[in-house]
């Protein structure tokens, strides 16, 4: 069955817009745009990461920040050793974020509702205290890369290059999900989502099931991490603060739950919005420009509140891609 | 053949005993009604027969297997099914979906996450042929969110049996069902027998005199007496305790 629903073509044109943009992005003289984009990207590799616990699996991790920042991590560590291996770098964030992400998991799954989210915030927060707490890299300041990962076969100090690698990263795991919801796996997590209760009546080892999910949906915080590193050449505690969990959460909630993509459109909408009101010059009378310009987040929280309450399927699903219109 | 023994299953909520000292055996093949007051204990007691609730004290062995201390998750995979007094199905789900979750339960192999289910071809047979079975063969693809109450009492008892049980516990599979329902539900279960055995708790008195092998009265967690239908109606401690004496139950 051919399914080209308005949610099928936004989704579709999303991608071919970020496929093109840095030719687009050159073409216009305006390289700025590709390191933009490549941030979008990357949130919106996060927000698809920790969508699969809290849209499929109804997991509200306030701590998926932590791996972000474990990822960004595992590249500045390496990079003040004196270590530049790219394959090195992900090899280290991918061991540390599993190693890490199956004994936080495993503490907070024994809470649910408000205990999960509480407990998921307090392990961010202890992370992000320990990464202050290295004088070595700066504690508070951060940490320059002085070089970007080498990856050998490609050039990641070419924000082009950068840019692809990231594009096809968000776009494998957006491929390997859009399987594995639908696949025993996910049935059996979106069952837990719905009842765990009944699951467990039906002979599954819920806690394995949701346990085995967390860490997946880390791991590609961490790679969203190691990206974040090297786009920025730059590590620092901020990256795990709670206000990064929580940016990811709204970006989620403004793209839609329901859906693989929707956290894409919701991460591209918030950083397309903070980045226009943070500059916003329209010209409107009084100071209300200025105004808009320092108090922006004002604004976009506004508007948070409005998607939550009158597009309760988020962007993507107000466009028509929800999961009943694709089905 | 016993399929089920309990001895001297004992659960204490705080200061109060749910189930006090109580005993039963359930015999291969049988229906075995668990009928009593409200609050005497009986969905207390399918608790701690599927795993749910740990008992204070007491065994429950399934052929001759002690499986008292056995998680609810591994004690499906033993042989012990049960279905929820309040249906508990999946809302998000079809029907056909509900059962083939139910069915992937039974089968085990969750950690896949590469093959679509709905490729499944043996597991989507499989859940068809169980929604045939309870007589919901028209509402394969239909939301669960839009069945009537009386559908997913029947889904709920497919997705129970796609478990393979060899105990079903059924906890008041007629609630809240119409007369015409209740009916072809009695029907249903009639052809069950022989499947697998059945622990019925059931309200409906009708439908526990039409099914039962055997009915044990349980009063404040104890069980007062067992025997078949026709013992239980004519015991006079059974009439006193629960049936009432004025009434002669059909």
């Amino acid at each position: 069955m051919a399914r080209y629903t308005a949610g099928t073509v936004a989704a579709a044109a999303l991608i071919l817009l970020l496929a093109l943009a840095p030719v687009i992005a050159s073409l216009a003289e305006q390289p700025f745009y590709v390191t933009l984009l490549s941030r979008m990207m990357i949130f919106a590799l996060a927000a698809v990461g920790l969508n699969l616990i809290l849209g499929y699996g109804g997991m509200v991790s306030f701590g998926h920040a932590l791996y972000i920042g474990v990822g960004a991590y595992a590249v500045g560590i390496l990079n003040f050793y004196g270590i530049d291996n790219g394959y090195a770098h992900i090899a280290a964030a991918l061991v540390c974020g599993t190693v890490i992400a199956t004994l936080v998991g495993a503490v907070c799954l024994r809470a649910s509702g408000i205990g999960f989210i509480m407990i998921t915030l307090a392990f961010a927060q202890m992370f992000y205290f320990l990464a202050i707490s290295f004088k070595q890299l700066g504690g508070d300041d951060g940490y320059g890369l002085t070089s970007r990962s080498d990856f050998k076969l490609f050039d990641l100090s070419d924000n082009t290059v950068l840019y692809y690698v990231i594009f096809f990263v968000l776009l494998l795991v957006l491929l390997a999900f859009s399987r594995l919801v639908e696949a025993p796996f996910g049935v059996a997590l979106r069952g837990c989502k719905e009842n765990e209760r009944r699951m467990r009546a039906m002979g599954f080892a819920t806690w394995r099931i949701k346990l085995t999910a967390y860490v997946l949906s880390a791991l590609v915080c961490v790679l969203a991490g190691v990206l974040l590193a090297n786009l920025t050449r730059f590590v620092s505690p901020s990256y795990m603060n709670w206000t990064t969990s929580g940016d990811i959460l709204l970006m989620i909630v403004l793209g839609g739950l329901g859906t693989l993509i929707g956290p894409v459109f919701g991460a591209v909408a918030w950083l397309a919005l903070e980045e226009i009101l943070s500059s916003f010059d329209l010209g409107l009378p009084g100071n209300a420009d200025a105004f808009i310009r320092d108090h922006w987040a004002i604004v976009l929280g506004a508007l948070v509140i409005a998607v939550a309450l009158y597009l309760k399927d988020g962007l993507y699903g107000y466009l028509g891609g929800g999961r009943k219109a694709a089905s | 053949m016993t399929a089920l023994t309990v001895r001297g299953l004992t659960k204490f909520f705080g200061g109060i005993r749910a189930t006090d000292g109580l005993d039963l055996d359930v015999d291969s093949g049988d229906i075995h009604a668990i009928i009593g007051p409200n609050g005497a204990g009986k969905t207390t007691l399918i608790n701690q027969l599927s795993g749910e609730l740990n008992p204070t004290a007491g065994v429950i062995r399934l052929d001759d297997v002690d499986v008292t201390h056995v998680p609810i998750h591994r004690r499906v995979h033993l042989g012990i099914a049960r279905s929820y007094q309040i249906t508990s199905v999946f809302l998000g789900f079809t029907a056909l979906e509900n059962v083939m979750l139910a069915a992937q339960g039974q089968r085990g192999k969750t950690f896949s996450f590469w093959q679509p289910v709905a490729r499944d071809a043996p597991l989507v047979e499989r859940a068809r042929s169980l929604l045939a079975r309870v007589g919901l063969d028209d509402a394969v693809h239909t939301p669960v969110s839009a069945m009537a109450h009386g559908a997913r009492r029947q889904l709920e008892l497919a997705m129970t049996l796609a478990l393979q049980p060899k105990v079903m516990l059924l906890d008041e599979p007629m609630a809240g069902m119409s007369r015409h329902e209740s009916e072809s539900m009695v029907t249903l279960l009639k052809s069950l027998k022989g499947v697998c055995s059945i622990v019925l708790v059931e309200h409906d008195m009708d439908a526990v005199f039409a099914l039962a092998d055997r009915i044990t009265v349980v009063v404040y967690g104890r069980s007062i007496a067992t025997g078949t239908p026709k013992s239980i109606r004519n015991d006079p401690s059974v009439r006193a305790a629960y049936l009432g004496d004025e009434e002669e139950p059909a």
